[in-house]
């Protein structure tokens, strides 16, 4: 089975923001990247389907700066077979330009499976998984939690306000992943030290043209400081009498 | 001049809050830009009644796409539909709600129509003949403000955001051909707990954290919720990742991200990432044994110590207050 996986190079969910230089992009100084964590499930889902067919190939697509190569790594070391950066100087804000250069690249590949993340972290999205199927004319499901796949068609769970949606679809498809999936693995040393001879195909990335800017990046506005009511139960009265009368919200 | 198109999203015939809420939103836009709201209804015959309501909320015009299939969220056909009734003609904007239709089908439209989208956006405008939208990204910890420089942007609208009021608009009902095609199809529906609130659509939420201590405390949590008069039940990453609760309910950068009227945050200290989903509540309070805990920061109105103690109280006097 091929299956390609899209990754993307995002701060750490931890990260405390500060605005950049340009007003319009974060500063980038001291943070920590990390592989998309949505981006996670669908490498690990690539890997079991891939060992589950007894064979095949997962390749791991990134586009981005150089420093994305390390994304790529980090999914090699999980278990993927070899990467491809589209390389660009940033990633664009408009998600079908960078959906265009991704579907360039997978058009051709024969692959059985192609699986993202179901949004990345930083620009929340939810975009480039569904751009790229519909771009590729491919079946998409996105935001799966469950996936049986057998002789060539699949069966897909994803979560709805109030219930679950069970879909069916045909392969070659485009799923993306939301968390429960699967519990991606850590790297194992071994792992990691393979993950350096692996080969990465580095090209530059065929960027659809950005119809979308970002014209300024800030902070939100501070919430108004709180109080501490009290403390303990006997502070309950107080607080329901606030919640009446002040915030009436009750 | 250029009209706004709402896909608005329909269950058992029945119009969602959102799409009211995004017609509202589509209303303001289309006067800034001039032009007319169309809001499409896609369903299954007969569902152009549920649309018979919409010009009170701003839309001139009803359309209405009728299909078998259509009956539940058909990826394909909806999406295929509403760039047919775009390609038509006169459109600048297609909105939808960022719920989880909208967001599966805002992107597919936009990849058809070959336009931009911004998605999940609190604002839009138009400035300068462009339009421009306003979006919290990285979960909520900055916003993004966006230009289009194209004559068709797609934009989802995030739930919550915009309270409808009154328009009086013709919303005059009239039927578009539904393109009906299905590379994927929705098989079943599996319907949650009877009466179960999204954390993400609902106006009251309590979460829990691992102050909690184990699952079967969540029952404090559940109690509360219900004195609220069916309020949704939220949790912390911690305790999702535990595997007490399920992740259909984390509030925060990789859960859901929220807007109530009220948040109550019970045993939960406020991680970075948690704050950051639900620091746009009306008002906040929280319940914690440490007076340090973060979560303090930025509520409303805190109360410091045993929430075993503190919280069937609060269930108490809440009960009361809403008797009374």
């Amino acid at each position: 089975m091929k299956i390609a996986v899209c990754v993307k190079r995002v701060p750490d969910t931890e990260t405390r923001i500060r605005i950049g230089g340009d007003g319009a992009s974060i500063d980038e100084a001291g943070v920590k990247f990390i592989v998309n964590p949505y981006d996670e499930f669908a490498i690990e889902e690539a890997l079991q389907r891939r060992d589950k067919a007894g064979g095949g190939e997962v390749v791991v697509v990134a586009l981005g700066p150089d420093t994305a190569q390390e994304t790529i790594r980090s999914a090699l070391a999980m278990g993927a077979d070899r990467g491809v950066l589209l390389k660009a100087d940033r990633i664009p804000a408009d998600a079908l330009a960078v959906a265009k250069a991704l579907a360039a690249e997978l058009k051709d590949g024969g692959y059985d499976l192609v699986l993202c993340g179901k949004m990345a972290v930083d620009d929340y999205n939810h975009g480039v998984g569904p751009m790229v199927a519909e771009l590729l004319g491919l079946p998409c499901v996105t935001a799966i939690s469950k996936l049986e796949l057998e002789g060539g068609k699949g069966v897909a769970e994803r979560e709805i306000e109030g219930g679950v949606e069970v879909v069916e679809f045909a392969l070659p498809a485009v799923l993306t992943a939301e968390k429960g999936l699967n519990t991606p693995r850590y790297p194992a040393l071994k792992g990691i030290m393979a993950a350096k001879k692996k080969p990465v195909e580095i090209k530059p990335a065929a960027l659809g043209e950005a119809r979308m800017a970002v014209t300024s990046l800030g902070l939100p506005p501070d919430r108004k400081a709180g109080r501490i009511v009290g403390e303990g139960a006997d502070a309950v009265p107080e607080l329901v009498r606030l919640l009446r009368t002040e915030a009436k919200v009750l | 001049m250029a009209n706004v198109l709402v896909v608005t999203e329909q269950r058992g015939g029945a119009l969602r809050k959102t799409s009211h809420e995004v017609v509202w939103a589509a209303r303001a836009l289309a006067d800034a830009m001039g032009g007319s709201v169309d809001a499409l209804v896609l369903g299954a015959t007969g569902v152009d009644a549920a649309g018979a309501k919409l010009g009170d909320v701003g839309a001139d015009r009803v359309l209405v796409a009728e299909d078998a299939s259509f009956d539940r969220y058909a990826p394909c056909g909806y999406a295929g539909t509403a760039a047919a009734v775009v390609t038509a003609g006169g459109y600048g904007a297609v909105l939808v709600a960022a719920t989880a239709a909208g967001r599966d089908l805002a992107p597919r439209i936009a990849a058809r129509l070959d336009a931009p989208l911004a998605t999940d956006v609190t604002a839009v405008g138009f400035e300068g003949g462009k339009l421009t939208a306003t979006r919290p990204v990285y979960a909520g910890k900055a916003l993004q403000q966006v230009r289009f420089d194209a004559p068709l942007a797609v934009v989802s609208v995030r739930p919550n955001t915009f309270a409808p009021g009154k328009a009086a608009k013709a919303g005059a009902v009239s039927k578009v051909a539904a393109v009906a095609a299905a590379r994927v199809v929705v098989r079943e529906v599996k319907a949650a707990e009877q009466g179960k609130l999204d954390v993400a659509e609902a106006s009251v939420v309590v979460s829990g954290g691992r102050g909690l201590k184990g699952p079967e405390h969540f029952a404090l949590i559940e109690n509360l919720a219900k004195a609220l008069g069916g309020a949704a039940v939220g949790a912390s990453r911690a305790v999702v990742d535990a595997g007490w609760r399920p992740h259909a309910e984390q509030v925060g950068q990789t859960g859901k991200t929220v807007s109530p009227q009220l948040y109550v945050a019970v045993g939960i200290s406020g991680a970075i990432q948690h704050l950051a989903g639900m620091r746009t509540a009306k008002v906040i309070v929280a319940i914690n044994k440490d007076k340090d805990a973060p979560i303090f920061q930025v509520a409303d109105y805190g109360i410091v110590g045993d929430l075993f103690e503190i919280v069937p109280r609060l269930t108490d006097e809440i009960a009361k207050a809403k008797a009374g």
